[in-house]
């Protein structure tokens, strides 16, 4: 009896909670209506199917419940009523597997005049190229990665010259227009998806994948990693942006062509030398930094990190926020940085600078740290040294008070909250793992042994 | 007929003698059984411990500091393949297959009871192998259940250079030890039943079993050589499943390797491993249900034949798993129809539960409950599949926690029901005694209702879009805080259904000691392990004769009877002709 109540309370619950749970898809931003739909066809033979049988067991459960003067029927089967079942059973999944097919045969027919837009994928970050004004993509290669070429760009194909590089997780795309992506993973699998679109599939090393759709709707949208690819595979993130093919078009006008970022005018230490003055103050006349002054140590830092930093600090991504007091400070001495060049000759010259130790002012369980670096060294080397392929800087060698900092900074979103710090918000993301000030204490402490 | 000699043979090749050989380097089927079933559960529970931690890290990030992403990642791994291979499929061929064969069949043991021995003792190998991973530099792997290379033996993912080399080298060993049980449970089902019991007069039971055991003699092999390629890319250096990629901005010295290709070897094997699973909880059910409600399972026949057409069409839907994988999309239309198609037997088989029911004079003994228990979560995991298996309706849908709760009800929560409705049905067989009722009853509602509140709002968050295996779900502008609160009401549901069951491990231990003597056949039930002459069965199960079987399994309330089951072995002449000869349709 109780157990008739409880299977009939339980449908009755399951139908209320489908209608007024409030999880349900994103808004569709993309010409997939049509996958919708066939959820909705499927949810609505399900749900009458669930409902059906269920109530069903639940009168059967009632009405056949033991007793003693009871005698169960006799009958070992019933060939019509188990061909009528078979058959309507058939007819209900006809009527979900028909539309399904027909959505998917548009799906895997990708309409002519689709851009192409290709999406990178890394541990743990996204990259966009387009063909540029020809068209074609240019040939990519493993083999020429490196510091200075992040697409692995070929450079001795013509198609490749003019091809556009968006590095940082975001990517742009006009509205209305159909796009085909193409999917290329440098190391292993990943899975682009974007909700609102509908559509995903997953990255395969070693080969190109794709998928396409219109997108409907301008606005911002989050791009996930949805196929397990390591430790930090949830922090994954990326955002497309759709907006207006006027703004599309300064927007990509904007970004550098592969020959633009491979003729970088080379660096001159010497000038750098003269701007770097102004740094000293703070930063000190080696860059051995002044804790006084809550200036981190800059000797030794990566040229590649060095220049990312400046142009965050340059171009709002760092010292916007108020609570962060000492980025504010650096980044109006970042403005009066005049362009890339002098960046550039800046690095140069800290670059040449000595990497003397620095001072240990940190304290903590370094067995534990062990432990929770682990995650770290995937990203920032196990030797703490950085990897400037996986966009991790080193952290061996650097203040400890500066890391500390910088940690809480990334806890509370002070710093990586901007849009547009692609990297910064990988950080806020992984900053989870250290739920408390010991717990930042004690892998800063081993980060200190390395 | 050739199966009698072997049934027959009058002198025991292998009775036990000493402590040793009775309960621990024991060929008797019934101790082998046991000792499969105890270590399974005991893996069980560890792997309801991690899933503890899971939910623990869900609801709570940024709380506790020993769940690093790395952690999470090593207990989402080894719980699935803890469940799935550990647990789910060592209790049900191992554990009742054991068991169950050659009692119901009527036979003395297995065919090769010393192969049955060393079956249960290279799974405890394997067992131990995969919990040594937790000992060796960098522990287990983090790779997920499926192993994806490269990821799985690239830096990057926990376990890497050691986990992934233990977790491979006990799956191997557990597939040897499958293959010498799984020989043994097929040649006794086909060679050494007792005279008169005919395939199409088996117990659903060991149909489910037999088949299982066919599909993973079939599957496994694909898991193994895989488990071997990948062991040979991580250590030899070639390239089954690398291509030329690069590692942390490394060139790697792999070249022209597919890791579409582990995919497609992965789940040729993984999809019939749900059946593996599935078709024996399909067996013990129809079981259940058919004895409690003392009515026949309706329509045997079509059931038998659902099985083994479930069993076939398992084979050909496997790339149903991977249809955002980047395989040719084309694949999508056949094994999208492919599997919608095997819905049709699975439904049938829904429609003869409950047709056994109706009309039935239903006992909701604590089996019973848990077998109807079963009847709604199957039939709620088994209608989100069609979702999943359609592959449009999987394109929002996949990687997402809709997925995950589709397979935990379907291959979660209802085997799990049913092994608690198999363990309070046969326990009385198994020790002798009656198990706790209200004890029992407790259990069953706390799992049920768990369970439930647990999955049911999964779904709606995987609609939203939710990806799974995320170690924390903050900074996607889509998922509000509610998603949040939902999180933490789901890990509530989850601590109390895990807290829950140790209502069961009280309840075995009290009636061990304290539970009333049970009787031979306290169900009333007609199948041959009811009739055994002692209770517990002793070694050789039936004394000095093997019992004749005269009739099907399921002789319930037969008109014309003064009891309401006559058993498999009790002669047609006391009865009307229609009863008897029904079992030689």
């Amino acid at each position: 009896m109780a157990l008739a109540v409880v299977i009939v309370l339980l449908v009755i619950a399951t139908v209320i909670f489908h209608f007024a749970s409030p999880w349900w898809f994103t808004p569709l931003a993309s010409n997939w209506g049509t996958v919708d739909n066939t959820v909705n066809i499927t949810f609505w033979v399900t749900g009458t199917v669930f409902i059906l049988v269920n109530f069903f067991l639940a009168y059967v459960v009632i009405k056949y419940r033991y007793r003693k003067d009871n005698q169960a029927l006799y009958e070992p089967e019933n060939k019509k009523l188990e061909g009528w079942l078979t058959g309507i059973t058939a007819v209900g999944v006809a009527a979900m597997l028909a539309p399904g097919l027909f959505v998917w045969a548009k799906f895997v027919d990708v309409p002519d005049d689709a851009a192409e837009v290709e999406a990178v994928g890394q541990q743990w970050s996204w990259s966009f190229r387009y063909p540029g004004k020809d068209g074609v993509f240019g040939r990519v290669d493993p083999s020429l990665f490196s510091v200075d070429n992040l697409f692995g760009m070929s450079p001795d194909d013509p198609h490749g010259q003019d091809d556009i590089l968006v590095e940082g997780n975001e990517v742009h795309l006009p509205v209305n227009k159909p796009v085909k992506f193409l999917l290329r993973s440098k190391d292993v699998l990943h899975n682009f998806a974007v909700a609102p679109f509908r559509a995903k599939m997953d990255l395969v090393p070693g080969m190109i994948t794709y998928l396409w759709l219109t997108p409907t709707q301008t606005g911002s949208f989050d791009i996930l990693c949805e196929e397990l690819c390591g430790m930090a595979h949830f922090a994954m993130r990326g955002i497309v942006t759709v907006e207006e093919e006027n703004e599309f078009q300064t927007w990509l006008a904007g970004q550098p062509t592969f020959a633009q970022v491979a003729a970088s005018p080379k660096a001159d230490a010497v000038t750098g030398q003269a701007t770097f003055a102004v740094c000293a103050a703070c930063h000190g006349v080696n860059g051995e930094g002044n804790q006084a002054l809550n200036a981190p140590k800059t000797a030794g830092g990566e040229g590649w990190y060095l220049k990312r930093q400046l142009h965050s600090f340059k171009h709002g991504l760092r010292g916007v926020n108020e609570k962060d007091i000492y980025g504010m400070q650096m980044a109006p001495f970042a403005a009066t940085l005049a362009d890339d060049a002098a960046i550039n000759n800046l690095v140069a010259y800290i670059e040449g600078l000595p990497n003397n130790p620095v001072q240990q002012t940190v304290t903590g369980d370094i067995e534990r740290g062990r432990n929770l670096y682990a995650n770290c060294g995937a990203c920032h080397g196990m030797d703490g040294k950085g990897l400037w392929s996986q966009n991790a800087p080193r952290l061996a060698g650097v203040n400890d008070w500066y890391l500390i900092r910088q940690l809480q900074n990334f806890k509370q979103g002070v710093r990586g909250g901007q849009a547009g710090d692609g990297h910064g918000k990988q950080m806020v993301l992984m900053s989870v793992m250290l739920p408390s000030e010991q717990d930042m204490n004690d892998v800063v402490a081993y980060i200190n042994t390395l | 007929m050739a199966y009698v000699a072997i049934a027959d043979q009058e002198h025991e090749l292998h009775d036990p003698h000493s402590f040793v050989t009775k309960y621990i380097w024991s060929q008797d089927h019934k101790v082998i059984a046991i000792q499969y079933s105890v270590t399974a559960i005991v893996m069980g529970l560890f792997g309801m411990g991690l899933s503890m931690l899971m939910r623990l890290q869900l609801a709570y990030p940024d709380t506790f500091s020993f769940i690093t992403p790395n952690a999470y990642y090593q207990h989402v791994t080894m719980h699935g393949m803890i469940m799935v291979i550990y647990l789910l499929t060592a209790l049900f061929l191992g554990g009742f297959g054991n068991y169950l064969i050659p009692l119901m069949c009527g036979a003395r043991d297995m065919v090769f009871p010393f192969m049955n021995m060393l079956s249960y003792w290279m799974y405890l190998l394997s067992v131990f192998l995969l919990m040594t991973s937790y000992f060796v530099p960098g522990g287990p792997t983090g790779a997920g259940w499926t192993l994806y290379p490269p990821q799985s033996i690239l830096p990057g993912t926990p376990g890497f250079d050691w986990g992934i080399i233990m977790m491979l080298a006990s799956l191997a060993v557990f597939i040897i030890a499958f293959t010498m049980g799984g020989l043994n449970y097929i040649t006794t089902v086909l060679q050494a039943r007792c005279r008169g019991m005919t395939l199409m007069r088996m117990p659903l039971s060991v149909w489910g079993i037999f088949v299982a055991t066919i599909v993973g003699l079939l599957a496994f092999p694909a898991l193994f050589v895989s488990a071997v390629m990948v062991g040979l890319d991580r250590l030899v250096g070639t390239s089954f499943f690398m291509p030329a990629i690069l590692s942390a901005g490394q060139n790697l010295d792999y070249q022209g390797g597919s890791p579409l290709l582990f995919q497609h070897l992965f789940w040729f094997f993984g999809h019939p491993e749900v059946y593996i699973v599935a078709l024996p909880v399909f067996g013990i059910v129809s079981d259940l249900l058919s004895c409690h409600a003392r009515k026949n399972i309706f329509g045997y026949r079509m059931m038998v034949w659902a099985i083994v057409a479930i069993a076939a069409l398992s084979f050909v839907v496997w790339a149903h798993h991977m249809f955002v994988s980047g395989m040719n999309p084309y694949f999508g239309f056949f094994f999208a129809t492919t599997t919608l198609i095997i819905a049709i037997p699975t439904a049938i088989k829904v429609y003869n539960w409950v047709l056994t029911l109706w009309r039935g004079n239903i006992r909701y003994t604590v089996p019973m409950l848990f077998a109807i228990g079963f009847i709604f979560t199957f039939t709620n995991g088994g209608l989100t599949g069609l979702f999943l298996g359609n592959v449009t309706v999987d394109l929002p849908l996949s990687d997402t926690y809709f997925v995950v709760a589709h397979f935990h009800m379907v291959m979660g929560v209802s085997p799990v029901l049913v092994l608690f409705g198999a363990v309070y049905h046969w326990f009385p067989k198994i020790t002798g005694k009656m198990f706790n009722e209200n004890l029992a009853r407790w259990h069953f509602w706390l799992t049920l209702l768990g369970t439930y509140a647990v999955y049911l709002p999964m779904h709606y968050i995987g609609i939203l879009g939710v990806p799974r295996r995320y170690y924390a779900t903050l900074g996607a502008s889509f998922i509000p805080d509610s998603v949040q609160t939902v999180n933490v009401n789901i890990t509530i549901a989850a601590l109390t259904v895990a807290a829950a069951q140790s209502l069961f491990f009280i309840n075995v231990i009290w009636s061990l000691m304290k539970g009333k003597p049970a009787g031979s056949n306290p169900w009333n039930a007609t199948t041959l392990e009811w009739q055994t002459p002692d209770t517990p069965p002793k070694h050789g199960n039936w004394g000095p004769k093997l019992p004749e079987v005269y009739r099907w399994a399921y002789d319930y309330s037969v008109p014309g009877h003064s009891q309401d089951f006559i058993p498999q072995n009790e002669p047609p002449s006391s009865h009307s002709a229609t009863a008897s000869e029904h079992g030689r349709h």
